[in-house]
């Protein structure tokens, strides 16, 4: 199997993201028509990522760095294959949770119970998985008595909750987190950050981590990606890349 | 340390992409019917009273105005027409907008797009299935045994559903593109409803002077073949003609092509749309 002779479980070969920012919004067909005929259609581009290229060992933990509307969440959401890179490809090996955006598919009048198996189904778990954690999941969620109720009725920190508990009920190979991802209160905001440095201390997960916290960056990562402006500015050990990165910009 | 992860794979997640499919398939599906009568005090008794309620009604007018046509058990003959052409109504136009509102979730997750539509299109048959109770009230009411021609149900319901996934994949890519398409197609549906024998019966047209062109338009619609072929299985109890079968099969695989080829290539840029 591929999945076992590579030492990479991220490999991300020559990536740019492109997007086209119309200069007028055209959401209409008529519109649509006339300008093609006139030949006016045209679209700004916009690079997000420009000839991005890194890899990945298996467990390592790579911090990803970079100012707001850097790409660092569209280089995220490439490798999690919500975005599809214009040019350049993304492997990926393994199972992948992605803790960018959490609660895919949750519908506000199913309750708690339907939609952990909803998401779970879309996050690729199988029946039988779900049917044998679900207690672990509800455990973790801290919502024991709520199971029945529909998400409607919940607090947001409460929905947050049991996001996080579905997506990282497993142990997986590659876990991308995104540090804007705060999870419901102060306590519960630990018990994540536990699970979450569990996974790192285990050695088999990949972690890629983004962060605007230069010292929770360097207190995990060993080796940390300065993007900048969609340009990757330097790839190398935590403490130099945070160097350079700091005094850039004082 | 590798050996475990894949033995770590195996345990938690399904193994491929159709495994996984089906799972969200099923999940949606689910999701969709019991969102349906949550709370609705006569529930999925609504799926049989609603055919039924719209079968009297209709005849109580049209039976009348019928009355020079060759339909002999009209109430039966409207309710399995009107029936059929809801299930095709119905898994269009949701899945028209399936992908639109599957937006918030293909933002956060990969996930293979087509289950969108094409679940849609199970839902609609899901209800469907309900409204056979209906059927067989009818039936019992008015007295009809059916025969072994009753099995003709299974390839017409599978061909039309086949063409509500093509169409629904077609649809649905385009009007991410296109808010266009959710207004035309309301208006497409209703001028397809008035061009479907469902309340009126085809001879009534070829016996007025029509000229060939309208009765070959209504002749090829799809909706007409299926129908048809839903007929012959319940009302006439025959087979239907090789013209029905082969226009039906047709329109199946025509509607599934262009679906596919559309949705294949548009579905990459969906997400820098919705």
């Amino acid at each position: 199997m591929a999945d076992t002779t590579s030492e990479y479980a991220i490999e991300v070969n020559d990536v740019s993201m492109i997007f086209n920012i119309a200069s007028e919004q055209l959401n209409n067909l008529k519109e649509y028509f006339i300008k093609i005929m006139r030949h006016e259609l045209f679209f700004k581009e916009f690079r997000a990522l420009d000839h991005v290229s890194f890899k990945v060992r298996r467990g390592e933990v790579v911090g990803l760095v970079g100012t707001n509307g850097s790409g660092k969440s569209t280089m995220l959401k490439c490798i999690a294959g919500v975005l599809e890179p214009s040019e350049g490809t993304i492997t990926v090996r393994g199972n992948i949770a992605p803790l960018i955006e959490l609660g895919a598919g949750f519908d506000p009048e199913l309750t708690a119970r339907e939609n952990i198996y909803l998401n779970g189904s879309l996050l690729g778990y199988s029946r039988e998985f779900i049917d044998g954690h679900l207690q672990d999941i509800i455990d973790f969620a801290e919502l024991q008595d709520f199971m029945d109720m529909p998400l409607k009725n919940y607090s947001s920190g409460m929905v947050a909750r049991i996001a996080f508990a579905i997506a990282t009920v497993t142990e997986p190979d590659v876990l991308i987190v995104d540090e804007t991802l705060s999870v419901g209160d102060v306590f519960f905001q630990e018990k994540c950050e536990r699970r979450i440095k569990h996974f790192i201390e285990s050695g088999n997960v990949t972690v890629l981590f983004v962060s605007h916290s230069m010292e929770q960056v360097e207190r995990i990562c060993q080796r940390a990606i300065w993007i900048e402006k969609g340009v990757q500015r330097m790839d190398g050990p935590t403490a130099e890349v945070l160097a350079a990165y700091s005094e850039q910009f004082g | 340390m590798s050996k475990r992860a894949e033995i770590n794979n195996k345990v938690t997640h399904v193994t491929g992409n159709l495994a996984k499919d089906r799972f969200i398939l099923l999940q949606l599906v689910t999701k969709d019917f019991k969102l349906r009568y949550r709370r609705s005090i006569l529930g999925v008794v609504w799926s049989v009273l609603n055919p039924l309620l719209m079968m009297i009604i209709m005849s109580f007018v049209f039976s009348y105005f019928l009355r020079g046509s060759n339909v002999e058990n009209y109430p039966l003959y409207l309710i399995v027409g009107n029936i059929t052409f809801s299930l095709m109504n119905e898994a269009t136009s949701t899945g028209l907008r399936s992908i639109i509102d599957a937006a918030p979730l293909l933002k956060k997750v990969r996930v293979d797009r087509w289950v969108f539509p094409v679940q849609k299109v199970f839902s609609a048959a899901f209800n469907f299935a309900f409204s056979l109770i209906a059927v067989v009230i009818v039936m019992l009411f008015f007295r009809v045994a059916p025969t072994w021609h009753i099995i003709w149900m299974i390839p017409a319901l599978l061909l039309l559903m086949v063409f509500c996934m093509g169409v629904s994949l077609l649809i649905g890519a385009l009007a991410v593109f296109f808010r266009d398409m959710i207004h035309l197609w309301s208006v497409l549906l209703t001028a397809w409803t008035y061009l479907t024998p469902i309340f009126w019966d085809l001879s009534l047209l070829t016996g007025s002077n029509a000229p060939w062109y309208v009765i070959a338009v209504v002749k090829a619609n799809p909706m007409y073949n299926y129908i048809d072929m839903m007929r012959c299985a319940i009302v006439y109890q025959a087979s239907p003609g090789s013209t029905v079968i082969i226009l039906s099969i047709a329109w199946a695989l025509v509607a599934l092509l262009a679906g596919y080829l559309v949705f294949r290539k548009t579905e990459h840029k969906f997400i820098l749309y919705i």
